[in-house]
Parts: C-alpha cells; structure tokens; sequence
C-alpha cells in the first residue's frame, strides 16, 4: 500500500478529458518519476493529484485518508507540498522570507526547519538576505524546493524542476532531492529530462495522451527497448 | 422575462414614457429630454466604441465633450478684430516660437545620438523656448483680455456657420486623441483611464481660466443657431396657422418646431454615426477589433498590430464624444466651461454604455435615452420622495432641513447605486452584445 | 551674504516646509492606493473619497467631543478623534468589500472590472458623503495655528525673511511619520505584513503555501482605511475640509503612486514627495527669490511663475506622462502587466 496513491483518475480542465483512467503511486521514502512526450498530460496528472483540477472519475488518497475533495490548501495541511514548474519563487522577497512564507501554516519558531534546508543548500545561506528574484535560475529552484520543505512534508512534488538549468545544476539538484528522499519523504515529479530523472527513480511512469503506458522502476524503464526507442531517443 | 429584453418593446417603451411627459408635464419639455436623450446617445455611440468593441477605458469624455463644444466657439462665434489687433502678433509670435522649439527638439533627437548631451541640449532648447515665448504669451494675454471685457475679451471665433463645428470638433479632438493615445495606450488599461481623466481636468481648467480662448467662465453667450429664432417664427403665416389649428398659443408652437427641428438635426447625425458603427462592426474590421479584446495576446501572436488599431479606435470614439459636444454647445447656444462635470459628462455617459450594453450599439443608443430621461426625472421624483419621507419631522426642525437642503446630493450616490446594480445584475446590458464567436476556433 | 540668507528663508518658507507636508499627506494616500493595488490588483478609483469619507468621520467625532466640552490644549481635537474615524473607516471599507468587491473576486473579473466598480463606489460614496456633511467647506483645526511664526524668526535673525510653520504641518509630518514607519516596519518584519507581500509577489505560489487569501485581501482594506483617514484628516486639519477636493486629489495620488512604481510602498512615498514638490515648486512665484538673489537690474518684472496654481494638477499628470514615457514601471520599480 503506497503513501499517494491517485487510481483511475480522469478528467480535464472543464473542457474535454485530458487525463485517463491514470494511475500513480508513490511511497515515503520513493522517488516516482512521470515522464513522456510533449502534451501527454504529465503536468495535469501531477494537478490532479494537488487538487488542483477537477476529477470526474478516480480518487486520490494520502496515507489512510481520501482527500480527492479537499483544496490544494487543504492537501498542504494533510502534508503535501508542491514546487509549481514557473514562478515559484516570491521574487521581491528574501530567500529566508521565501523559506519562512513555506512554513506559515506550522506554529512555532522556523529556525530548526530553516537549519535544515541551509544544510541541505549551502548556496542559499550565503544569499539568505538577497532576493529571490535575483538569484540564479538553479539557485531558484533551490528557494523553491526549499520553501515546498518548510512544512515538513510527507510527501513532495516537483514539477520540472530542471527546466532551463545547466546538466551540471540538474546533477546537483538531483542529488539533493536523493536526499531528501531518504530522511523518508516521498517524492514524485515530472520531468523533460526522463533519461536522467529514470537514473534516480525508484518508479517511472511513462504517460501517453493522458493514460499509462509504461510503469516498472526506473532502472527497469531504462533497460526496456520499447521505451528507450519512443521515449529517449535510442 | 424575454419581452423585457426585445429592443423593439424596449424602445417602444421610451417612447411611451416620452408622451406621458409630453402629456403630463409639457411638450417641450419632453422634446429637451429627447434632444439632450440623442445627443446623449451619440455620446454613449462614442464611448462604446472605444469599450465595447477594443475594450478601452475611457474616463475623460467630459474633455472630449468639452474640446467639441469649444470648437462650436472658435467656428461660430464672432471674430473680434481688435482683440486680434490688440495682441494677435504677439499670439502667434509665441505660437512661432513654441512651434519653432519643438521643431529644433524633433530634428536634434533625429540627427544627434541618444545621450546625455543631447537630453542637456532638448531641456535648454525648450527652457530658451520657454524663456521667450512666456513674456510675449503674457504681454498678448493682457491685450487680448483688455479689450472691451465685459462683451469680449477674447480673440472670438471665425463667424462661420456653427454646423460645421460639428465636423471640425471631431476632428480637434481627433488631434488631441491622437496625442494622448500616444502615449497611454500599450499600457495597462489603467493607465489610459487616470490618463484621459486627467487629460479630462486640465482641458476644463484650460477652457476655465484661459480667458483670451473661450472667455474662460465669463462663457460666451449668444452663439448663432442653425435653426430659426422663435421671434422669427412667431411672425411666420403658417406657424400661427398651425397653432391655431392645434389649439396652441404662437408662442408654444414656435418653441415646439425650434426644438423639433434640433432633435430632427440630431437624429440625422446620430442615425448616419448608427449606420455607419454597425457597418463597421459588422465588418471584418469590427471582427477583428473584437477578436483583439477578447484575446489581445493571440491577436499580437497573430501579428496584429495591436496597439496601432487601438489608437485608430480610441481617435474615432473620442471624435464622436467631442461632435455631441459641440452639438450640446449648439443646442444651448452658449458656452459655459463651469458646467462640464466629470459625473454628468464622463460617469453619467459610461453608465448609458453600461445599462445599455456594452459593445451593441443599439444598446448605447437605449441607454442614452433612458439614462438621460432618468436623470432628469429623478431630480424632482427623487426630491418628492425624499419631501415625503421628512414631512413626520416638524417644520423647522433641524434634521429635516439638513436632509431637505442636501437632498440634491443623492443623485450622486443614486447614479453610482445604478452603475454598481447594472454591473452586478445585468452586466451584459439591456441589450446585449450579439454573441458571434471570435475565438476563431 | 544677508541677501542669500533671506533667499534662502524664503524658499524654505514658501517651498520646503508646505512641500515637505503636501508631500506626507500625498504619500499616505498613495500608500493605500499601492497596497490595494498590490493585493487586490486594481486601480482604486474609490480612495479619495475614502479619504473624505475618514476625514468626515473625524469631523464628526470632533464635534462630538467639542459638544462635551473636552479639547486638549495645542493638540487639534480632531487628532485625538483619529482612532475613532478610523474605526468607522474600517467598518466602512469591510462592508463595501463584503456587499460588492467580493462579489467580482470570487468570480475572478478582470480588473478593469473592478475598476469600473470601484468608480461607481466612489459616487456613492461622495453622494453620501455630501448629504451627510453637506457639500460646504468646513475648518475644524481647533489647536494652537503656529508652531514658529515669521515674525519670531526675523526678530531672532534679525533678517526681513522668516518661516512659519503651523502646528499643522508638524503634526502631518509626525504623525505621517509614525503611520509609515509602522506600515513599513510590518510589512517587513511581522510574519502578517511578509504573507501580505507574498501574496502580492505571488498569488498562487501564496495559495500554496497555505496563506488564506480572505485574511490578507481583508488586512488590506484595514490598513487602507487607515491610511486614508489619517492621510485626510491631516489634509483637512492643513487646509480645510471640502468634498469635492478630494475628487481632484485622486490625480495627484494616483501620479504618486504610478511615478513611485504601482505595488511598491517605498515607490509611493518617494512618488508623493517628488509629485508634492514638483507642484509647489513649479507654481511657486520666483519674483522675490531673484530680487534677493540677482543683481537689480536683472531682477524682471511681473510673476516670474512656470505656471498659474490654477494648473497645479496638470502638473502631477505631466509628470505622470513624462514617466510613462520613460519609464513606464515607475522610479522603483512597480508591476506591469
């Protein structure tokens, strides 16, 4: 039994379907990993599983709890969190602002939290007073997936995180969710980069027009010939 | 319900209500609210052009008006050859210079390369400029305003036919549109609205206080008409005919035909500007304007030239604004800067546009006439109802002349109550936009 | 040397000192234009009779205490009424979001929309307004008039030129000072005023961060509100009370806000100063300054006067106009679309 698991979901942005009969499962201390081809849904099937698209069919559940009906402010709550694709980050606020606004629904002092994600990004101490705006697309990305750490989640999603980043900061950046997944977080995120991201992944889904196609770990995904002829280039 | 929003019962409607005035309180009177009704109309015309069909926020209608009815001025009053005599050189002298600097500004940022000098060079040109023409501006004013103030005082206008100011009106605010189009528009839609209202108040204080121009509040009365005076008439064998035949006293008729005949001018121009909106609309022209404001960023992916076509748009709705401006000064056969309101000339039109229905020209026309038989009509219902509510206070009593003394403020507060209900409850209007697709799927 | 010493007073009588308070008064109602903007993402057309309506409630309250017979020495009543105006101000702003501004939120309007509303807010407002008060101008500056009068400083200096502060415009300056610095202070350090800067940075991202939207959307009309009644009570207590001034005001707020950057709190109290003296100082008469400061024979004759303070609004929105030319989002900068 899987932490997240979204089962047979179908919908769409009010208009036709976009994703169906979709599937994806992932548990704590997990990397899943989405990947397919351009408009195959793997940014909506991640939506879905925020709560932020309307589901006709299928559930998603978190631990023991069904929260296919709760706000995406309510699955923060629950214990998810996710780090959106583009304008994640408060621009005209400073990186330790961007980490303290991840966690203002948690009572108590931040430090400890804050503490953590500095280890684990050591870039983002030094900046701690400078805008978030002004950083780095990579040093972007870590305010984001900083701030998406505050709440302590129990599970974490990324929605391509290694978007416009150099290969040497998508390495880095990869490495750090590895760690992130082993203090026994879950972690699922879609991502462009699928060869990469499958060398990581526990799980892999491959997404075709908004159903499974493919769904086996990482390693065994990348071995496939199938999947290595339509969806890595050889 | 759906009878309620067919345009003929709506407009049949109007008409009806403009009878029972005509029958319960006076004929001319429902004639005023008919004539001032069209030029209304074509002000809402106006407005809607630039928010229904480009989706752009025109606050400053009143400056439109305004230009328009100051053009009626400058065409159709009277020259004054002594105050031109008196100061008209050094006027035009001024202009000259001015003129001059702007010319050397524009050539100079042309030829030269952007930098620093060149800025130094563009603010001492126009400081030099500034410099000269300011003393000569004042010497002229002076000069201008001596002359025979209590009558003049001002350089008059060209004494040509006040009909053609009409035409001529449109085109100055056209001019004026152009500039501040320049400028505002590409930019947020909010900035195009704290832009023309602006634009709005300074045209009013230029007409206020720039005495040598438009005698500033000292208004200019007296404009020649384009109909028939009513002591002509009077005179004429077939009009006391007809008020014989009708039952009325000579006097009444001749009021009557005068105001006839200015609803029947009015009614022309604002049919023709009808004809040729929807013609316009219905054209890809018009398809494509509403294409831009439903999705201004496909448009500009398009490769439409987006803000090119709302500057082409914003001159002709503001051209139509100044024209019943010009029109109004017409009617009144005066000039009065005091009397330009933002409520009455900018909100009050924009309310028409709005409980009419935005991007129907029908509709504009609809609100035009009944918003503006509403605000007249709502002065004396208004102050009965407010009579009525005070009379269990005792005479004299101090509440009860507060309220009755300020009374007449609540048609601000009635007006604003009506925008606030027309867009919560009917905002699409009384006659709704027709739905044509223009997503272009 | 005595001549350039007078000059100088002059200028600081006739420009620095009004500029300085015309400035704070400007920046207030900039600020509530700005955090409205920022939060609720439209261009409030309502906010200068929101100030009028703050400044009215003070006047009543003010009234109110005058009829118990209290005052309070040089301190104008009206400032000790303040916390009571704004309170109803408060109440006043909660009601109009609730009755009709939540209405377009929920559904998302454009904010064109929006703007449009907060027009027709606006007309009910002053149509109330001026039934309540009644349209008249009214002076209700009850304190001590001067804190330095000219005479004084002549006598002290034993020049011909002397500055004259009113207990009015050091008040504007003290309490502007106060309202902002707090203002400023929690934004940038309360953990509410930094989730109201993260919601305006980035409303989804906001959302997902668990920040309730009502809360901050609310804060924001309070603390506009406030600045509102004090930004007008401190225009009234300067000038006088008038209705319908604050229809003119809008232009030059607005401007304020705009050239200082529409979203950024700092922008708006830069823009409030720049816009302030910008119109003292171009309708400012020079005559006197160049008889101190040029030899005789240059001295002219007449007003030596960029222009008449019949034009004073012209002049924020000419600088309104320059900055849009040249830099559209403001000195620092604000949002775009």
């Amino acid at each position: 039994m899987s932490y997240l698991k979204g089962e047979g979901m179908t919908g769409g942005y009010g208009g036709a379907d976009i994703l169906h009969d979709c599937s994806i499962s992932v548990d704590k201390g997990e990397i899943a990993v989405i990947v397919g081809p351009n408009g195959a849904g793997k940014s909506t099937a991640m939506k879905a599983l925020f709560g932020m698209l309307n589901l006709r069919e299928g559930a998603v559940t978190l631990g023991e709890t069904d929260v296919t009906h709760l706000t995406p402010q309510a699955r923060v709550e629950a214990g998810m969190s996710f780090v959106p694709q583009v304008r994640n980050v408060f621009p005209t606020m400073s990186v330790e602002e961007n980490l303290e606004m991840g966690g203002v629904l948690r009572d108590g002092p931040l430090t400890e939290t804050i503490e953590e994600v500095y280890e684990l990004f050591p870039a983002l101490r030094e900046k701690r007073h400078q805008h978030a705006g002004e950083l780095s697309g990579g040093q972007r990305q870590q305010v984001a997936v900083g701030r998406a750490l505050m709440t302590r989640p129990k599970l974490l999603m990324l929605d391509e995180p290694t978007a416009g980043v150099s290969p040497v900061v998508m390495d880095e950046l990869f490495d750090r969710i590895i760690e992130v997944a082993r203090t026994g977080i879950a972690i699922l995120m879609v991502e462009q980069n699928a060869r990469q991201a499958l060398e990581i992944a526990d799980k892999g889904y491959v997404l075709v027009q908004g159903s499974n196609r493919f769904t086996d770990t990482g390693a065994a995904l990348l071995a496939d010939p199938d999947v290595r002829k339509s969806f890595l280039g050889g | 319900m759906k009878t309620l929003r067919n345009p003929f019962f709506l407009f049949g409607a109007y008409g009806v209500c403009l009878v029972l005035i005509a029958l319960l309180q006076s004929v001319q009177l429902a004639l005023g609210i008919l004539g001032l009704g069209l030029i209304s109309a074509i002000m809402a015309l106006g407005i809607n052009i630039q928010w229904g069909y480009a989706g752009l926020l025109n606050i400053g209608a009143m400056g439109f008006a305004a230009i328009g009815g100051a053009t009626a001025v400058w065409v159709a009053a009277d020259p004054v050859p002594a105050a031109w005599s008196a100061g008209g050189a050094d006027l035009l002298l001024a202009l000259f210079v001015v003129l001059g600097a702007v010319v050397i500004i524009l050539v100079l940022n042309r030829v030269m390369p952007s930098s620093a000098f060149q800025k130094i060079c563009t603010l001492a040109v126009g400081l030099l400029a500034f410099v000269i023409a300011r003393p000569l501006f004042g010497k002229a004013v002076e000069a201008i305003e001596a002359v025979d103030p209590a009558l003049s005082g001002y350089l008059g206008g060209l004494g040509a036919p006040i009909l053609l100011s009409w035409m001529i009106g449109a085109l100055v605010a056209a001019g004026a549109a152009w500039v501040i189009g320049k400028i505002a528009l590409g930019l947020r839609a909010d900035y195009l609205a704290i832009a023309t209202l602006g634009i709005a108040e300074i045209v009013v204080a230029i007409l206020k206080h720039e005495d040598w121009l438009t005698r500033g509040v000292k208004n200019v009365v007296g404009l020649p008409r384009p109909v028939p005076y009513e002591v002509d008439l009077v005179e004429m064998p077939w009009v006391l005919s007809l008020s014989n035949t009708l039952g009325t006293s000579a006097d009444d008729m001749a009021a009557i035909l005068v105001r006839l005949s200015y609803c029947v001018l009015f009614a022309v121009v604002l049919l023709a500007l009808l004809w040729l909106s929807e013609v316009a609309l219905r054209a890809p022209w018009g398809r494509m304007m509403r294409a831009i404001r439903d999705n201004e960023v496909a448009a500009r992916a398009m490769g439409k030239n987006v803000t090119k076509l709302h500057l082409r748009v914003f001159i002709l709705g503001s051209a139509v604004v100044a024209m019943a401006g010009a029109m109004l000064v017409t009617l009144d056969g005066q000039f009065t800067p005091g009397t330009y309101q933002p409520l009455r000339f900018t909100f009050l039109i924009w309310i028409m546009v709005i409980i009419g229905g935005s991007g129907n020209n029908w509709g504009a026309l609809l609100g035009g006439l009944v918003i503006w038989m509403f605000w007249v009509e709502a002065e004396p219902i208004g102050l009965a109802i407010v009579s009525l509510l005070v009379a269990v206070l005792p005479e004299g009593n101090e509440i009860r002349d507060h309220i009755l003394g300020n009374a007449a403020q609540m048609r601000l507060a009635l007006m604003g109550a009506l925008l606030l209900l027309a867009l919560r409850f009917t905002p699409r209007g009384l006659i709704p936009e027709r739905q044509v697709d223009t997503r272009g799927r | 040397m005595q001549d350039y010493a007078n000059a100088a007073l002059l200028l600081t009588n006739y420009l620095v000192v009004p500029g300085i308070a015309y400035g704070c008064q400007l920046a207030l109602g900039a600020l509530g234009v700005t955090l409205i903007f920022s939060v609720l993402r439209f261009s409030n057309f309502a906010h200068g009779e929101l100030m009028s309506a703050g400044t009215m409630f003070a006047i009543f309250a003010t009234w109110g205490f005058q009829a118990m017979g209290l005052s309070f020495g040089p301190v104008p009543t009206a400032l000790v009424a303040l916390p009571f105006a704004i309170l109803a101000s408060i109440a006043v702003v909660l009601l109009t979001d609730k009755a009709i501004y939540r209405f377009y939120r929920i559904k998302r309007s454009d904010p064109v929309i929006l703007l449009i509303v907060s027009i027709g807010v606006m007309f009910v407002m002053a149509g109330l307004i001026r039934f309540l008060i009644g349209p008249d101008d009214r002076t209700f500056n009850d304190g001590a008039r001067f804190i330095l009068k000219a005479r004084e400083v002549k006598d002290y200096l034993g020049l011909s030129e002397g500055v004259t502060i009113k207990t009015s415009q050091a008040i504007t300056v003290l309490v502007a000072s106060i309202a902002a610095g707090l203002l400023f202070w929690f934004l940038e350090k309360t953990k509410t005023g930094k989730m109201m800067r993260a919601f305006s940075d980035n409303e989804d991202l906001a959302l997902l961060s668990g920040i309730n939207p009502e809360r901050i959307v609310k804060l924001a009309w309070v603390l506009a509100a406030v600045l509102a009644t004090i930004a007008g009570t401190l225009y009234g207590l300067d000038k006088s009370y008038k209705p319908f001034v604050f229809q003119q005001l809008l232009l030059p707020i607005f401007a304020a806000a705009i050239v200082g950057g529409l979203g950024n709190p700092l922008g708006a109290v830069i823009g409030g100063f720049v816009i302030a003296f910008s119109e003292v100082a171009l309708t400012y008469a020079y005559t006197k300054f160049l008889a101190y400061t040029l030899p005789p024979a240059w001295v002219p004759d007449g007003l030596v006067q960029f222009l008449p303070t019949d034009y004073k609004f012209a002049i924020s929105f000419v600088i309104l106009v320059l900055i849009l030319l040249y830099r559209p989002t403001g000195i620092l900068r604000g949002k775009t679309l």
